[in-house]
């Protein structure tokens, strides 16, 4: 067990890099801040997108159906997905329908979630993630480490040196613009030579049956407006009711993921581009169970600004990969558990439960509460390691009955001033590890409080 | 049972009870002069705009702009701007639009918070990928219409018939390698809105 610290071991170890993941993503939370700060109306527009979000998810079944009828009428083919397995086969299926091997994939986190590079793969396609970052974690054979920023792991020095080996550009050269260059060039030729562009969504309108992809870059765009087939793949969850509802979101995602006013291209796709077709497949791989949980459904209402990741002191401190995840961080955390929760019963634990994820999420998921909770669940199932049920166990007892509490805290005192250091940094005292104790007080806190009181 | 009734059957016993649906407000926050918030935001995500008086004016204005000076291919859809030398209307294959410099597209209005622009494809019709193959984008807007925040913009767009359109907030960027801002990441370089009138 103790998976997350483990795992977490090796980034933890490089500590200048640490240190420069830990500011590179505070950066962002600060530009976070001051965005959030320019709009007056910024926690009316919290509670609104919160609220849209919980009605929606009340009446998920209809609006499906409507967002359906409405994408069929513009001429969108709409495809249902229980899972991983067949979103994959979709994917495949409508490729060899074109009779192409070629894919061009703009950023999408739920394909991540399927796996769909590595299964179109095996089937002989060749998939290009077309996003800088995403790109350069695709050559380097990794995984997104954040939903927004998936190379930000990553120093430009090592991303000159991939793309001197993939790209040929000069060796040793590392200037972020002159890489930069070398992509553009690179994937302009992929978007001009491929017949099949898949994106996420950020939004499903249900009552006009469109989509919204939201980017900076400008991938989606060339990868949807180039090949003649564009595949939407979408949660169940990306459902708003009405197109005005993208006001109130729109002004929070890029805000509270960058503390940009807005990204640089929002796409407003209704129903195929002439001559082309539009393939939106709808994908619940797990989404319907944990709607049916009261506890963590509010976890869907997650619209991935990665705000909760840049303020988290453990995030920052423990990057991306640590999480194993396909979204770290506190939201990520929550939503691994319930897919698999003995593979994911270290994550709720990466948490200080400050509450800093909390404040900053755009739609008000209950974060750093919802940790607590799979905490609780985890310790129920017998999901967390021994030490830390029967240490509860003991804290409860002790806490439940003042005399013994009185006395175990005196018995503390002394013996902390009494013992030995090797004594107290012992393996048995795991806290200890990366700290010193400090100096025990000679009297308790109620003493103490009750002579300032007289 | 097809995927499509098994999903819907089990977000339908999943379902949590009803939640009313809110009320948008139709506006948000108040600029005291709206089209110099919206210069200024878009002076910030890396576009910049320009005030022509009339559209008399236009045509010399864009000239001068030095990515049009300096542009072999013009793909223009304002002819009153440019004349362009790209001749969209015969043009069928998106693909042949992959030299050309500078586009130059009518934006419908103009959103002062974020310094975008509502950009419907409409008249693009195949050439849809006009706006992010070209390496220079120009965007002409009546000043006229420039709206406060983004809950006007949606008071004013409809969606009711199959069709593209898109907000465009500046240039291309991305700050994916170690946070360094890199304008031009796949779309254009440069994005430069005339407003006219």
């Amino acid at each position: 067990m103790n998976a997350h610290a483990n795992r977490a071991a090796p980034f933890v170890a490089d500590d200048p890099r640490m240190h420069w993941h830990d500011k590179a993503v505070w950066y962002v939370r600060g530009n976070r801040d001051r965005a959030a700060a320019s709009v007056p109306e910024w926690e009316a527009l919290r509670e609104l997108a919160a609220q849209v979000k919980a009605h929606t998810l009340s009446r998920l079944p209809e609006y499906l159906e409507l967002f359906e009828r409405n994408a069929v009428r513009l001429g969108a083919q709409v495809h249902w997905a229980a899972d991983a397995v067949e979103h994959n086969q979709i994917v495949l299926s409508i490729l060899e329908g074109r009779g192409t091997k070629r894919l061009v994939k703009s950023k999408s986190m739920l394909t991540e979630e399927c796996h769909l590079n590595d299964f179109l793969s095996e089937h002989g396609v060749e998939v290009v993630d077309t996003d800088l970052g995403e790109r350069i974690v695709q050559l380097a054979k990794e995984a997104p480490s954040h939903i927004v920023l998936p190379a930000i792991h990553k120093k430009k020095e090592e991303i000159g040196e991939l793309f001197h080996h993939f790209l040929q550009t000069e060796a040793g050269a590392s200037d972020p613009k002159y890489l930069t260059e070398a992509a553009r060039g690179h994937l302009r030729e992929k978007f001009l030579a491929a017949e099949v562009g898949l994106t996420g969504v950020n939004f499903a309108i249900a009552e006009t049956g469109g989509v919204v992809v939201c980017t900076n870059e400008g991938n989606a765009d060339l990868g949807t407006s180039l090949p003649s087939v564009h595949i939407a793949s979408m949660g169940v969850e990306k459902l708003i009711p009405r197109a005005a509802d993208l006001g109130v979101f729109l002004r929070l995602l890029a805000r509270s993921g960058t503390g940009q006013p807005i990204t640089t291209y929002t796409s407003h796709f209704h129903g195929p581009r002439p001559g082309g077709e539009l393939h939106l497949i709808i994908v619940d791989n797990g989404r319907s169970a944990l709607l049916a949980s009261e506890t963590h459904r509010r976890s869907l209402s997650c619209i991935r600004c990665g705000a909760c990741m840049n303020t988290c002191p453990v995030f920052r401190r423990s990057g991306g990969h640590s999480y194993d995840a396909t979204v770290p961080g506190p939201i990520g955390s929550v939503l691994a558990p319930a897919k698999d929760a003995r593979r994911y019963a270290s994550l709720p634990f990466a948490s200080s439960l400050c509450g800093s994820c909390t404040d900053v999420c755009p739609v008000k998921i209950d974060l750093h509460h919802q940790l607590l909770l799979w905490r609780q669940e985890l310790g129920k199932q017998r999901l967390t390691p021994l030490s830390k049920r029967v240490a509860s166990r003991v804290v409860s007892f002790v806490l439940g009955r003042r005399r013994l509490y009185e006395l175990l805290g005196w018995f503390s005192r002394v013996l902390g001033r009494m013992l030995p250091r090797p004594l107290l940094h012992t393996s048995l005292n795991p806290w200890a590890r990366q700290r010193e104790l400090p100096p025990m007080p000679r009297e308790s806190f109620r003493a103490q409080w009750r002579k300032r009181r007289v | 049972m097809s995927s499509r009734n098994s999903i819907l059957a089990s977000l339908r016993r999943g379902a949590p009870p009803a939640v009313p649906l809110p009320e948008l407000p139709a506006t948000g926050q108040r600029f005291d002069d709206p089209l110099a918030h919206f210069a200024q935001m878009l002076a910030a995500v890396g576009g910049r705009s320009e005030r022509v008086a009339s559209t008399g004016l236009l045509s010399s204005a864009v000239g001068a702009l030095p990515v049009v000076a300096q542009a072999a291919r013009v793909a223009s859809l304002v002819p009153g701007a440019h004349p362009g030398n790209v001749p969209l209307n015969t043009i069928d294959d998106p693909h042949t639009l992959a030299d050309v410099d500078v586009a130059i597209l009518r934006g419908e209005f103009a959103v002062a918070e974020n310094g975008a622009v509502w950009v419907p494809a409409r008249e693009l019709g195949r050439l849809q990928a006009l706006p992010f193959i070209t390496q220079h984008l120009v965007l002409i807007v009546d000043p006229a219409v420039v709206v406060h925040t983004l809950h006007e913009a949606y008071g004013r767009l409809r969606f009711d018939g199959p069709g593209f359109g898109l907000f465009i907030s500046g240039p291309s960027k991305t700050a994916d390698i170690e946070l360094a801002l890199v304008i031009g990441a796949h779309g254009a370089r440069s994005a430069t809105v005339f407003l006219v009138g």
